[in-house]
């Protein structure tokens, strides 16, 4: 106990529509089965390919898509159940960054009233308030109070990033989920939102969840890393354990399949054969299995669940490495 | 240097006329590739590199594009002197090209078997029958599962690895001599990406074509190039062997972009350094900066680089810098 948050057996089924009547033929199961804590100022991270489930995992815990089974509790108060006042009290303390700084900022708000809507809308920080707290928001991410009268266009991709997080920051929250938060910048710029992130976490001692395809970025940002499959997570570790002795054979190919700039720490590269399989009809037994180069017996038959093998290390599989 | 180079791109521009002012996409770009080379272009979005390529290509569109100057050798044609008709003859031919997102570079009314063939109707002038099994057998070799049947689909039909694929065969199809590869994984996810890069190395020793890759990504660069170019506004800023360029970076850009990325592995071995942040951002292309265009974010930027242009210089051993602070 004491987790910030709690995510126990959680679980997104997308139906699957066809035909005039559009009858649902099937589900889609983008997330199926994933339990995980986030601790107070701790920073997860969720890494995996597209499609995958780590987006939908994220918005389910916010439930901006509800979830189709399992529970969700922040600070204890299961979200899953909650309705209106109640979800809106806690969405205050619960917060997003997006990946596509373009698309999400509404274009015909001023930064000001980007940064003042949501303390209007929650009846925090009332009157001039409200005005000194954007001022504060905007030196805070590295902007000026006199750009507040701008709209999002007129600023850079990383300046709207920036915006961005400031929106997240206006309430005060605990916990930040980001979402991609630095795949759709430049990659000189990409430092700088990184840092951003790090130093706003130990200033305001906020809980993270970072939802990255970039190892390198989540292993620098991140504590303890979740790696996804398939709509499950297949290794949970601390970032140290994660990436100095991989267990999965996924996420040991996932980390032998990028490209390194460091010619001595370029090593035999596992390549994966085929492609994700269809979330529709996942593969019986371990969702890897038909990918997997260590694939033996039980692998076609039973799904492994996720067990520890180390203290903080758990992995899903028969054969761990 | 006794044989004259495969491509030689000398002072290359190409700029943009729009309502807003004259984009300066490409502003002297200037390098050259020897024969089964793989060259790397990096730079982030809005450098000029992709616009290189279809300008290599003749693709840029006039209007709005216009070739202000330079020379594009291809062994002794200037193709920018090549009338169109010839130029059909190169593009696809012997100089091919692949995108980013196949989705959008590939037809989606024609199976990828028919839009393959056509490189062999259009190029080898083979009859439908033969050309057909021309493209299936293209499809084998860049390792397309079940080639007989993937010929039949449509592009939705396939996913973005196989896309890639299909691409890579229909630009292979004529044996060129030169393939550029535009971010040719970038849409791609890294085990697939993996996959893809794989599949071009291995391609290329069996062709023995020159490949020029571009990417903003250095891991790509690092892991197939064997010497690299770096834009930055539309110039070359820096050019060296790849191991060169990654153990000693000497432009104050490359250095930056070498060290704003963090490395896989790096914090678990040796605990967290905040990555060193470029300042700023990549300069409009309509209001590029006087001097050095780099110079508003650069650590080392004097009085000279805030006036004066500074020329690209050779350093011997096949490097070449653009940076007063380097004379």
């Amino acid at each position: 106990m004491g987790h910030l948050l709690e995510v126990e057996n959680l679980k997104v089924h997308f139906p699957v529509r066809r035909g005039v009547l559009s009858r649902t033929v099937g589900y889609v199961h983008a997330v199926d089965g994933v339990s995980l804590h986030v601790g107070k100022g701790e920073t997860l991270g969720i890494v995996g390919e597209s499609g995958c489930g780590k987006t939908t995992m994220g918005m389910a815990v916010l439930r901006l898509i509800e979830p189709t089974a399992g529970w969700v509790a922040f600070e204890g108060v299961d979200l899953t159940t909650l309705g209106g006042r109640q979800l809106t009290e806690l969405r205050k303390r619960m917060q997003v960054i997006f990946q596509d700084p373009y698309a999400s900022l509404n274009p015909r708000m001023t930064v000001r009233h980007i940064l003042g809507d949501p303390m209007r809308i929650h009846g925090l920080y009332p009157g001039r308030q409200c005005e000194e707290r954007v001022a504060y928001l905007m030196e805070k991410v590295g902007l000026t109070p006199e750009q507040g009268n701008r709209y999002p266009h007129q600023f850079s991709g990383g300046q709207r990033q920036r915006i961005g997080i400031a929106r997240a920051l206006a309430l005060a929250p605990q916990l930040i989920i980001g979402d991609e938060p630095v795949s759709a910048l430049d990659v000189s710029i990409r430092a700088q939102i990184i840092n951003l992130l790090i130093d706003l976490q130990a200033e305001f001692s906020l809980s993270y969840i970072i939802i990255s395809h970039d190892l390198a970025v989540v292993e620098h940002i991140c504590d303890r890393i979740a790696v996804m499959y398939l709509g499950k997570i297949v290794e949970l570790a601390s970032f140290k354990d994660l990436y100095a002795t991989p267990r999965h054979p996924y996420t040991q190919a996932l980390m032998s399949a990028v490209p390194t700039t460091d010619p001595r720490a370029r090593q035999q590269r596992v390549i994966l054969s085929g492609d994700v399989p269809n979330p529709i009809q996942p593969p019986q037994g371990c969702r890897f299995h038909p990918r997997c180069p260590r694939k033996f017996g039980p692998c076609a038959e039973s799904e492994p669940p996720l067990i520890p093998i180390a203290p903080g290390h758990s992995v899903a599989c028969f054969l761990p490495q | 240097m006794t044989t004259a180079p495969l491509l030689s791109v000398e002072n290359l521009q190409t700029h943009f006329i729009t309502f807003d002012g004259v984009a300066k996409a490409v502003d002297d770009v200037t390098f050259r590739m020897d024969r089964g080379e793989t060259l790397g272009i990096v730079g982030e979005s809005g450098c000029g590199k992709s616009v290189t390529a279809l300008t290599i290509m003749r693709l840029i569109k006039e209007p709005p594009g216009r070739i202000a100057g330079g020379h594009i050798r291809f062994k002794e044609q200037d193709l920018l002197a090549l009338p169109p008709a010839e130029m059909e003859h190169i593009r696809g031919n012997r100089i091919s090209m692949i995108f980013q997102e196949p989705m959008t570079s590939l037809n989606p009314v024609y199976t990828v078997g028919d839009q393959i063939a056509e490189m062999f109707v259009f190029h080898r002038h083979m009859r439908p029958r033969q050309s057909w099994e021309q493209a299936v057998g293209m499809l084998r070799k860049v390792q397309m599962p079940n080639p007989e049947k993937r010929a039949h689909e449509y592009p939705h039909q396939l996913s973005g690895g196989m896309r890639q694929r299909a691409m890579i065969a229909m630009a292979l199809a004529c044996a060129p001599e030169i393939l550029i590869a535009d971010e040719p994984t970038t849409a791609l996810d890294v085990t697939i990406q993996a996959q893809i890069l794989e599949l071009m190395i291995q391609l290329k020793q069996d062709t023995g074509a020159a490949i020029i890759m571009i990417t903003h990504d250095l891991g790509v660069i690092a892991e197939t190039a064997q010497r690299v170019v770096v834009m930055y506004a539309g110039r070359v800023v820096e050019e060296a062997s790849t191991q060169a360029l990654f153990e000693e970076p000497l432009h104050p850009y490359t250095q930056g972009l070498l060290r704003s990325v963090p490395r896989m592995g790096q914090r678990a071995r040796h605990g967290r350094e905040r990555l060193a942040e470029i300042s700023g951002v990549v300069p409009s292309l309509y209001e590029l900066p006087e001097g050095c265009t780099f110079h508003p974010r650069c650590r080392e930027a004097e009085k000279i680089c805030r006036r004066q242009v500074p020329e690209i210089k050779e350093l011997g051993g096949g490097r070449r810098i653009r940076c007063w602070r380097r004379e």
